[in-house]
């Protein structure tokens, strides 16, 4: 079982908070119940203006640090942000991508992506100055310099043209999950099938986790021609099953949705049979 | 090698590989006597392996169904999701009541798509005529409610559930017919999930024609 299947079985709050509460906790004097509140804003989608402002604020929150110098609060802060769809957000994270933690610049990112507002492209292209030679590992963290996947992945989804040439040469980056992120964002910005094909082998790989992460790319970016090796990876059902709805409503969108073609009749019957 | 040299090497596995393998190559026996080790091989929460074992039990079919409804587990979710998945697609009746109450109340979500799934898919020629009709208008109102159901996926198998169904009793019971195809232009129309809508939709030109 996944982990978003597990969010989804067990998702009653441990806590009852009403919207104004958890808006008024983003203040409370107990740091982890600002830290809960930032999250509960964003799993219950609160697009209320007062919640925005709120988490904007948190977005600058000072008070709530790490052993090493991590921002707890601007983390969740940031990943509500992006879910509540509100693009007055958008100048906020772009700052954060300057924030000295990292897990903050990461959340930033995929918050960025999420709103799709593409006057964040030339913040997000900067974060790949250096090019793979300074993608490096940071010595003794589990992390590269920047969050190169989110950035790579927020480029692709945002159509960010301009950013091509600075994405290639991640295709051969030391690190599977960078190199996945972009060649997914390279297929999203040229239509090129030679990069859907290089994703689609990586469900070969040896490694469980990397299987997930790819099969969740393909669905990403509805690479139609994945759906047979898709539904043959050894990795759960359930996130083969995403992956195949992501391809699926790709399609349906791209089509005129409600015809029920050949190709979405094929992966129904994939889909049916991993039921 | 035998099946018991087999059932052996399952249990000497000493890594997710090799007991991939020993999995595969048991289950091509489509022996009985490999029911109780594929079972057991469903709680390892080893994907791979466990599409394996379910292959296996399918294969051999009725034989199976007993030690599955016996052996059951209500504490691991991940191996009551592998042995429902078997039971749907055996499709032996016996396995009916047990599909009925994982379709409308299991509380995780693998499971109430894999039984929503064989709900449409029991062999109704194996039960008890008399019994036939009623059993299906269970399975009916149980699949009409996992139409509902606050995940898509599960909605998606009430509607594969509800055209096997369907495609059954096309001639038998008109009225149950109609709610079905009633139900599925409401899905069309109405479902908050495009593929929902998509399959729904698949699923009314296969039975209106």
């Amino acid at each position: 079982m996944t982990a978003s299947e597990q969010l989804n079985n067990f998702s009653q709050p441990p806590e009852n908070l009403t919207v104004e509460q958890a808006i008024a906790n983003l203040q409370h004097e107990e740091l982890g119940r600002r830290y809960y509140a930032a999250w509960w804003l964003g799993r219950f989608r609160v697009c209320e203006p007062a919640a925005v402002d709120a988490l904007l604020v948190a977005l600058e929150d000072k008070s709530d640090r790490t052993e090493d110098g991590g921002y707890p609060l601007r983390r969740n802060a940031a990943r509500a942000l992006g879910k509540l769809g509100d693009r007055r957000a958008v100048g906020g994270l772009i700052q954060c991508l300057d924030c000295s933690d990292y897990y903050v610049r990461e959340a930033a990112a995929q918050a960025l992506e999420m709103l799709g507002d593409s006057s964040s492209i030339p913040a997000l292209v900067k974060l790949l100055e250096g090019g793979v030679e300074a993608a490096q590992q940071v010595p003794g963290k589990p992390h590269l310099v920047q969050p190169y996947d989110a950035v790579i992945e927020a480029l692709g989804t945002m159509g960010a043209m301009e950013a091509t040439s600075q994405i290639q040469p991640f295709t051969e980056h030391p690190v599977a999950r960078v190199r996945c992120a972009a060649l997914r964002a390279l297929y999203q910005l040229t239509g090129d099938n030679t990069y859907g094909e290089r994703l689609t082998q990586v469900l070969q790989s040896n490694e469980l986790q990397l299987r997930r992460t790819v099969l969740m790319d393909l669905g990403a970016i509805g690479y139609m021609k994945a759906a047979k090796a898709i539904a043959e990876t050894l990795a759960e059902n359930s996130l083969k099953l995403i992956a195949l709805q992501g391809i699926l409503e790709h399609h349906l969108k791209q089509t005129d949705s409600m015809s029920v073609s050949e190709e979405a009749i094929e992966v129904m019957n994939l889909m049916d049979s991993l039921l | 090698m035998t099946p018991s040299e087999l059932i052996h090497a399952v249990e000497q596995a000493d890594s997710a590989e090799s007991l991939l393998e020993a999995v595969k190559m048991l289950a091509e026996t489509h022996s009985p006597e490999a029911i109780p080790s594929l079972i057991t091989v469903l709680g390892y929460n080893n994907p791979g392996a466990a599409v394996a074992a379910v292959d296996g039990l399918i294969a051999i079919g009725e034989p199976a169904v007993q030690p599955l409804l016996e052996q059951l587990d209500g504490y691991n979710y991940g191996a009551r999701a592998w042995a429902i998945r078997a039971l749907s697609s055996i499709g032996d009746p016996r396995g009916l009541n047990v599909l009925l109450e994982a379709a409308g109340g299991d509380f995780a979500l693998s499971v109430r798509r894999a039984a929503a799934r064989g709900l449409g898919n029991i062999h109704w020629q194996q039960m008890n005529a008399q019994e036939v009709p009623e059993a299906q208008i269970q399975a009916i109102n149980t699949l009409l409610q996992a139409s509902l159901d606050p995940e898509w996926i599960v909605r998606y198998a009430a509607i594969v559930g509800l055209q096997g169904l369907a495609k059954e009793m096309k001639n038998l019971q008109c009225e149950y017919f109609d709610q079905i195809i009633h139900r599925l232009e409401e899905m069309i129309n109405t479902d908050e999930t495009l593929a929902v809508q998509a399959r729904a939709k698949f699923a009314q030109s296969c039975l209106v024609q």
